[in-house]
């Protein structure tokens, strides 16, 4: 039988997230998924849950949150990267397939996807 | 939408977006009756009965971005494709409560798909909103309450890389149990057989 998961686990795993340093220093790391109606038609959810698994996969530690519709709805699912230091780069047409290159190259090999890049703010 | 668990999501979107700190999220799968219900319910700034009114007309939207809001007109029409209903009821300062009905085994019903997918998405939206799901299905309850998940987390927020991994795995074993059929005890089996 695997291991069922209880709400007791969340004791457990509070102690580890609080005793954990490098958890407690702030991830430099956001990922931001548009999460509209355009967004979800588009396969975003299935792009979000990519995005976790491939996190965990490689072990890289990333705030990911979502939201609405910013108006460029023919490219949903947009997704946005943004690094301390580095400017804010949003991705276009991110299905969920596409999840993994795009963390190996922007967050692995720190180099930018061009074919699907969008917009891309620079930081102040 | 190719999941009614979209259209959930698209609604949660809706009322996150309204100011909620308290979404209610009811399923009910009724094979007796033969209907499928969804309904979430909020406590967001609610809407005006213009607005109300407007509501689903795919060109009136709150939005500044585009001028069109297609969720719920989206959602109406899965709903009656089905022989079901929308219902939106609101009240400004109080909340909204929407309830789509489907006829359960019409042969345009989208299937019910993730429900623990959407579940996690809506609390990426907002990890700090209290979230409650019932869901009855197959003779059973299925109960999730972000409060109880709060308590034993404390100050460690829902939306921290190991927290949100135990969320959808937590989910996901709550929804195998919903729907699982298989015989409990395999050693039992062979009881059954004349």
């Amino acid at each position: 039988m695997p291991k069922l998961s209880s709400i007791s686990d969340l004791r457990r795993l509070r102690e580890q997230v609080q005793s954990d340093l490098s958890s407690r220093l702030e991830t430099g790391t956001t990922i931001t998924v548009g999460m509209g109606t355009c967004g979800i038609a588009a396969g975003a959810r299935e792009t979000l849950q990519a995005i976790m698994r491939e996190l965990g996969e490689r072990e890289i530690e990333a705030h990911v949150k979502t939201v609405g519709c910013i108006g460029m709805c023919a490219k949903e699912p947009l997704v946005d990267i943004e690094q301390a230091g580095q400017p804010r780069v949003t991705y276009g047409n991110v299905t969920a397939d596409r999840v993994a290159r795009l963390l190996d190259e922007h967050l692995v090999k720190g180099n930018l996807v061009q074919e699907w890049v969008v917009a891309r703010l620079d930081s102040h | 939408m190719r999941e009614l668990s979209l259209h959930l999501l698209d609604v949660l979107e809706n009322a996150l977006r309204a100011g909620a700190t308290h979404v209610a999220v009811k399923i009910d799968e009724d094979a007796a009756r033969n209907l499928l219900t969804m309904s979430v319910r909020d406590n967001g700034r609610g809407m005006d009965r213009d607005t109300l009114g407007r509501l689903g007309d795919p060109f009136y939207t709150t939005r500044t971005e585009r001028e069109v809001g297609l969720g719920i007109a989206l959602l109406r029409a899965a709903a009656e494709r089905c022989n079901g209903t929308l219902q939106v009821a609101s009240r400004v300062g109080e909340g909204t409560e929407v309830t789509a009905t489907f006829q359960r085994d019409h042969i345009d019903r989208a299937p019910l798909g993730d429900v623990p997918g959407t579940i996690l998405a809506a609390l990426l939206a907002d990890p700090r909103v209290d979230l409650t799901l019932c869901h009855r299905a197959n003779g059973r309850e299925l109960h999730f309450d972000t409060r109880e998940l709060r308590a034993e987390l404390g100050d460690v927020p829902l939306d921290q890389p190991r927290v949100r991994a135990w969320i959808a795995a937590y989910l996901k074993q709550c929804y195998t149990e919903l729907y699982d059929d298989t015989p409990e005890e395999e050693g039992h089996a062979e009881t059954l057989v004349d």
